[in-house]
């Protein structure tokens, strides 16, 4: 039992931290302020990462080769699971909207990564996609998708809306969850790899939002718009013993990639409140007891103590992956762990600093603002508790609604 | 059992309570006072030892034990098998004893001699002395002892702590003690019968911080004089040996101290819970320490000294968490109020899903610190962030396993009153237990 970073992934972490350092903070506020404008210094960006990610596979700074990792040998890994989650963690100290923003990175690519075959890894692989789940009348519930998919010979016609699709204008392919047949529910529920330019499918309008402006949050309209069946995503048959699980797993391995958003943005504005600490003169001691200390010294260890449990749990569920032992339970906790420190801890450091948190000389106000979707995207809060509750239960979700 | 002025006292005084001449004569309040004050100040001396420690071995060269030389650049939360072994078998007393001993020892303050000998059978205080000194342990084996604290917090954190409290001493002694210290007090330890021992760091007052200390020890001309009193004592009355916090030339230390010695006297102390371990108050009165009772040389440190006691606790409370967890599971599912099971309410279900996630991150911050600790690297910010956590986190999951059992849960037919007074003590109790 051993639970700090190899050395291979603590030079990965110094060097997405740099490259936040050089690329990501110096732009942050700006493109928080020019919402919807593409920042188009993500392109060398991007093209660092994808030269990393081709140079080695283990090593990947985005969420694209998050999943299927799993290895047959019988020594512990530390591979690209947990790669994905230190790599994550240092973009997002430096900014979240810009890391969703990143070409080839999102969680578009880490769905078809989960769930892919071969001949699709080929086709988009190498493209950005980005994931088209919500409904104007589902969020949470994503079971109960409403688009539907019609087969026509080769091709499916999907009909119908989304919503809050990250990257959906800017993203070349976008993965599209629609129904078989409503009236089977989960089991008939598939994903569909849309390209760019499909007829039909047309991005019609951009969000203004509190936080993650630098990201665009688009809704996408289809209307008849043909897809071919080669681009369906896992099992065309509708399975109802397997159920939902095909498309859920995406999310087993999403949900540490989100709660390593949430350890890194939470990481940033600690650090910085820190720094203004100092110059207030006050400095946590770890070796007294918190009442020993001033009251805001004793609430940046407070902050820090469940920090440090946010950015550990969800290494594990990285881990877990990483060795081929199922994660759901363990993939929920660290994303409600995370998303919930994450979101106290920023909003804490603006009130800790007062008018200087507060004020757009500084980014914390920015992190504080971002750190919400960080407790709602990729299952909120309640959610994830409804995941673990249920599996500690062993309740189904018609008995714990 | 000796009677002396106290027991005739109380005697006399427990006789008078029954009679209901008392009461017409309106003598009760006077005597409950009295009684009050009486037990208050009643500090008994430990007597004579029959076990006079005396240095058996000839080794002059304090022993260190190394980190464990496996160990590779990974992350990576497997225990080893031999650590598994132990806790499959840790796990199985605490099923098979701790946990039905349980309500009787929170009454009596026993640690059942059955129990005792079971534990001992196990053989762990092997793995807290040095191979050369007669035990078994070469490399740390902190993590060892964290997997021990954690399954027997699960099952009763007071016997949990009668059954650690020597073996704290013991592995406090093989971490910090010179060689002749080593060789004078450890290999008791090995011995069929055990001494009861106990490291006393609390002091009794608000805001107690264990690195300003009130016992002092002065030097003499025979070595050091010590004065003052250490609470939350485990063992307190029948401990042999104990190992004393004090204050040195302005930086807090530890001195051994053996029961029987002159200016020794101790009392046992009521408490909200833990009352297996039989905790009291230590009273120390010009106490003449020889030189050689200061524990350690160059090396030792007791900032990290109180570290490894903290998530000695931390590890006992993630034990203990984990034992509401699994308590309120099954009670929630078959619990029926308003015609289903009170599990199926999303009020309830997410109490117990932030009970888990809570647990966990308990159980993953004292793990990392404790395998820091255990490789010999620098571990004090890890120990100190994982027992804020703990000791937040611990208290909130007491609580809730009684809110979730609603009145059932206030009274003594389930364990989750016991588990709340008990989870009082872990954010605030250093010493008593070390790894």
């Amino acid at each position: 039992m051993y639970l700090e970073l190899p050395n291979k992934l603590k030079s990965l972490h110094n060097l997405s931290r740099s490259l936040s350092h050089e690329m990501l903070r110096p732009i942050s506020r700006q493109y928080d302020l020019a919402e919807h404008a593409y920042p188009k210094e993500l392109d060398l960006v991007a093209a660092m990462l994808d030269g990393m990610n081709d140079g080695e596979k283990d090593n990947a700074v985005g969420a694209r080769h998050s999943a299927q990792s799993r290895s047959k040998d019988a020594g512990i890994r530390n591979g690209a699971n947990m790669a994905a989650v230190v790599g994550i963690q240092g973009m997002c100290w430096g900014d979240v909207g810009l890391l969703l923003s990143l070409p080839r990175q999102g969680l578009g690519n880490a769905a078809i990564g989960a769930v892919a075959n071969e001949e699709q890894m080929k086709r988009f692989g190498h493209k950005w996609a980005a994931m088209a789940i919500t409904e104007p009348g589902t969020g949470s519930d994503s079971a109960n998708v409403s688009t539907t998919a019609k087969q026509d010979g080769d091709y499916y016609v999907l009909n119908g809306e989304k919503i809050f699709v990250t990257a959906g204008e800017r993203a070349d392919v976008v993965v599209v969850w629609a129904t078989l047949d409503k009236s089977i529910g989960r089991a008939a529920i598939k994903s569909f790899a849309v390209e760019k330019g499909t007829p039909g499918m047309e991005v019609t309008r951009l969000e203004h939002k509190l936080g993650i402006k630098a990201s665009d949050t688009a809704v996408i309209t289809f209307t008849d718009c043909r897809v071919h069946k080669d681009n369906l995503l896992g099992n065309p048959e509708i399975d109802v013993k397997q159920g939902f699980g095909g498309v859920m797993q995406t999310f087993d391995n999403t949900r540490p990639l989100v709660a390593a958003m949430a350890v890194g943005l939470a990481q940033a504005a600690l650090e910085r409140t820190r720094e203004l600490f100092v110059e207030a003169q006050i400095k946590p001691d770890y070796t007294q007891s918190i009442y020993s200390q001033s009251a805001a010294a004793a609430e940046l260890l407070k902050m820090e103590a469940d920090w440090e449990a946010s950015r550990l749990l969800t290494l594990r569920a990285a881990w877990m992956a990483d060795n081929g032992q199922p994660n759901s339970v363990e993939a929920s906790v660290a994303k409600a762990k995370a998303g919930r420190t994450c979101n106290a801890i920023t909003l804490r450091c603006v009130e800790l600093c007062g008018s200087q948190g507060y004020g757009e000389d500084e980014l914390l106000e920015k992190w504080a603002r971002d750190s919400k979707i960080l407790d709602i995207f990729e299952g909120t809060q309640q959610i994830q508790q409804l995941i673990i509750a249920r599996r500690l239960l062993n309740l189904s979700s018609a008995e714990l609604k | 059992m000796q009677r002396d002025a106290l027991g005739l006292a109380m005697g006399t005084l427990s006789g008078l309570a029954r009679s209901g001449l008392t009461d017409r004569l309106g003598l009760r309040k006077t005597i409950e006072s009295l009684t009050y004050h009486g037990t208050r100040t009643g500090f008994q001396t430990l007597g004579a030892l029959n076990r006079p420690f005396r240095q058996v071995s000839k080794i002059k060269q304090a022993i260190r034990l190394s980190a464990p030389s496996s160990s590779v650049d990974r992350f990576d939360l497997t225990l080893t098998e031999e650590q598994q072994m132990i806790q499959d078998s840790v796990r199985r007393l605490a099923e098979k004893q701790l946990r039905p001993a349980a309500a009787e020892a929170n009454e009596t303050r026993e640690l059942p001699e059955s129990l005792k000998a079971d534990f001992q059978e196990l053989g762990l205080n092997i793995y807290a002395v040095p191979e050369s000194l007669g035990g078994v342990a070469s490399e740390n084996t902190l993590i060892t002892q964290m997997v021990v604290a954690e399954a027997l917090g699960w099952g009763d954190m007071g016997l949990a702590v009668a059954l650690l409290s020597p073996l704290s001493v013991a592995n406090t002694l093989t971490r910090w003690g010179t060689g002749e210290q080593q060789a004078t007090y450890l290999p008791p330890f090995l011995d069929e019968h055990a001494p009861a021992a106990a490291l006393a760091i609390c002091e009794s007052r608000p805001l107690f911080d264990p690195m300003q200390l009130k016992t002092t020890a002065t030097p003499s001309e025979v070595g050091y004089r010590l004065n003052g009193e250490k609470t939350l004592v485990p063992l307190c009355d029948q401990s042999e040996l104990f190992l004393v916090a004090a204050e040195l030339h302005g930086k807090p230390r530890l001195f051994i101290v053996e029961a029987g010695h002159p200016g020794i006297s101790v009392r046992l102390d009521g408490s909200m819970g833990l009352k297996a371990a039989r905790l009291g108050t230590l009273r120390l009165t010009d106490v003449q320490l020889p030189e050689r009772a200061l524990l350690g040389d160059g090396d030792f440190d007791y900032a990290e000294m109180i570290q490894l006691s903290r998530l000695a606790w931390c590890a006992l409370a993630v034990g203990n968490a984990r034992a509401v967890l699994d308590y309120v599971i099954p009670y929630c599912n078959t619990r029926i109020a308003f015609g289903e099971p009170i599990s199926h309410r999303q009020a309830v279900a997410f109490m117990i899903a932030n009970l888990k996630i809570e647990l966990d991150a308990m159980q993953i911050m004292t793990q990392r610190a404790v395998a820091l600790a255990e490789q010999g690297k620098p571990f004090i910010r890890e120990a100190s962030l994982a027992h804020i956590l703990c000791a937040e986190k611990s208290m909130e999951i007491g609580t809730n396993g009684v809110q979730l059992l609603g009145g059932h849960g206030f009274t003594k037919e389930h364990p989750v009153e016991r588990w709340y007074r008990d989870l009082r003590s872990v954010a605030f109790i250093t010493g008593g237990l070390h790894l």
